[in-house]
């Protein structure tokens, strides 16, 4: 067991008479990506600011890489990389001179900044786009090169503030490539996003965050396996086979016309293996069968009870 | 720690965290500089806020002298009525000089109002860069286009028939008092940037500045004014600024306005200062 990459005990932020963050603990091992789920206003961009030093908790400890986010500012800024949900590029440079700018803060030596932004703009697609002002690139390359910019020193950490909202399909799928990427190279990524599809995607673990509070932790598998809902779905050749079958297995729902059975089912292996088990024993031949689990949009609404995260996909 | 160390070694492995007290001090300074080049770049790859700088004075100038100038230089005390106009434009000039540098705090705050609304600050932030050279690349900037400003201003002057008197060290002492003031009025002006709660404020702020050297001696002898605004007038620090550059490249009397002008310039650089490192961490989060 590794020592956690981030570690946040009792946090809480408020202003005023809102609170932001009430108690939210959460931990993330080093070359992992958990992804912090929640709607508008769950306080995820207030999580990632807190834990990239920008903002001061009201009280809670959060340690990144080792080193306490408020008091250890040169040694947390030393290990990350913030992505926000705002392109944070300079758009009167071009994308090339915006990299440089990166490297030289980051004092790499001309010759080795030189290399490193060729390098990222070849990773990121723009190299023909490298010396146009920035007016002239679209949403999904400004996101590329706003996420190039942070990685021109790799982090140990990379924060990514809803990295694809606002963006069409395909870009997204191409960010979610560099992101697998970069995990697959060992950094560590605490992503939001309100996209549960997207969480479902990229993360290992899935924290929910709903009005300040995490509502639930853990692998997607795990959080689907919270909610009722999981069925198997069986069809059958002819209308005997279905009466015979559901005569077996009582609990089940039958579709007449559709010659199919509704079995509920946990989504286990070993659910599904009792009901084929019955239905070999009475020799029931079974046409198609398919297992559904339950989505995180069912996690999500049984966990906040509201569906106002399908509402916000773009 | 193991999964954090044994990864593969990054591109642009970080130095060790913090640094020693010395390498940290010449980073502010390389920051600073690299601050600077950015502010300049903007300034080459986008000279219309830069021309602006310069044209607004140079119409204020030539309004004021063909349109109202013979009027108004006639009525300067000691002046003879026939040569009015050269008379007035020797009077006017440090007060257009003047204007020119508090013009050129209207970019600055845009500019620095840009950053913040943009992110890119809150960016800085989370690298390890000193706020002290986030803004001073600004002032640094500003500053220099300032003296470009009043460089071509002044030039303009000279073709109209701007005749100074100064000698060498005057000059000299009249181009560091300007960058002086230039800094000191920079230092306001991103203090302004940040205060904004969006980009058209903060463009707007400053105009209040070119307003101050209308109202002191820049224009018209303040003796001539209502006693309220005369009291205003004399206590205001555009009036020992305009007088300083008067006295420096025209040869009047200068008195104590040098002293009263560097003490301003060193108040307006602090307070300037305080305001914006104060508010740069606050405001650069959205």
């Amino acid at each position: 067991m590794t020592s956690p990459a981030i570690d946040v005990h009792g946090l809480r932020k408020s202003y005023g008479d809102k609170v932001v963050l009430d108690n939210v603990d959460l931990t993330v091992r080093a070359g992992t990506m958990t992804a912090l789920l929640g709607p508008n206003g769950a306080g995820k961009t207030t999580t990632v600011h807190i834990l990239s030093t920008l903002l001061k908790p009201d009280a809670g400890t959060a340690f990144v890489n080792g080193c306490d986010v408020w008091r250890d500012h040169d040694g947390v800024r030393a290990a990350i990389g913030l992505t926000g949900q705002f392109s944070a590029v300079d758009s009167l440079l071009t994308g090339e001179e915006n990299l440089l700018l990166m490297a030289r803060l980051r004092h790499l030596g001309s010759q080795r900044s030189k290399t490193r932004v060729a390098e990222l703009l070849e990773q990121f697609d723009l190299v023909e786009a490298a010396r146009k002002p920035l007016a002239t690139y679209s949403g999904g390359m400004r996101r590329r090169l706003d996420l190039a910019m942070t990685l021109v020193q790799a982090p140990r950490v990379l924060f990514l503030d809803e990295p694809t909202s606002g963006l069409d399909p395909r870009s997204r799928r191409t960010m979610w490539d560099i992101v697998r990427g970069l995990v697959a190279d060992g950094t560590t990524v605490l992503l939001t996003t309100q996209h549960l599809e997207e969480a479902d995607e990229l993360a290992h673990r899935i924290a929910v965050l709903d009005g300040g509070r995490i509502v639930a932790e853990g692998t997607p598998d795990e959080l689907k396996r919270l909610v009722p809902g999981g069925h198997l779905r069986l069809r059958f050749t002819d209308a005997a086979a279905l009466d015979a079958a559901a005569r077996l297995l009582p609990e089940s729902d039958r579709d007449d016309p559709g010659l199919t059975l509704t079995v509920p089912a946990d989504g286990g292996v070993g659910a599904l293996r009792t009901v084929l088990a019955r239905l070999d024993a009475a020799h029931l031949e079974v046409d198609d069968l398919s297992i559904h689990t339950p989505d995180l949009d069912d996690v999500f609404f049984a966990l906040t009870g509201r569906v106002e995260t399908k509402g916000t996909e773009t | 720690m193991t999964t954090i160390t044994t990864r593969r070694p990054s591109p642009g492995a970080p130095d060790a965290p913090g640094g020693s007290p010395a390498r940290r001090r010449s980073h502010v300074i390389a920051d600073s500089i690299t601050m600077l080049h950015r502010n300049l770049l903007h300034m080459v790859r986008y000279p219309g806020l830069s021309m602006f700088t310069i044209g607004g004075p140079v119409v204020i100038l030539l309004l004021l002298l063909f349109v109202f100038g013979g009027t108004l230089g006639a009525g300067l005390p000691g002046v003879d009525p026939a040569g009015g106009r050269a008379a007035y434009l020797a009077y006017v000039m440090p007060g257009i000089l003047l204007i020119t540098i508090a013009g050129t705090a209207g970019g600055t705050a845009t500019t620095v109002a840009m950053d913040m609304t943009e992110g890119i600050t809150a960016r800085f932030r989370t690298m390890a860069i000193s706020r002290t050279a986030v803004l001073a690349g600004h002032v640094l900037g500003n500053t220099i286009q300032a003296i470009i400003a009043v460089t071509l201003v002044l030039a303009v002057g000279l073709l109209i028939g701007f005749r100074p008197t100064a000698g060498p060290v005057d000059w000299l002492a009249a181009a560091g008092l300007i960058a002086f003031i230039s800094s000191a009025i920079s230092w306001l002006a991103v203090g302004m940037g940040m205060q904004s709660k969006s980009v058209e404020t903060a463009s707007n702020l400053p105009l209040l500045l070119t307003i101050l050297p209308l109202l002191g001696s820049g224009f018209v002898p303040t003796a001539s004014m209502p006693a309220g605004l005369q009291w205003f007038a004399q206590y205001q620090p555009f009036t020992p600024f305009i007088e300083t550059l008067r006295g420096l490249l025209l040869g009047t009397p200068l008195g104590w306005n040098p002293v009263l002008a560097i003490g301003w310039c060193v108040v307006i650089a602090a307070a300037g200062f305080v305001w914006s490192t104060a508010l740069y961490e606050r405001k650069s989060v959205r």
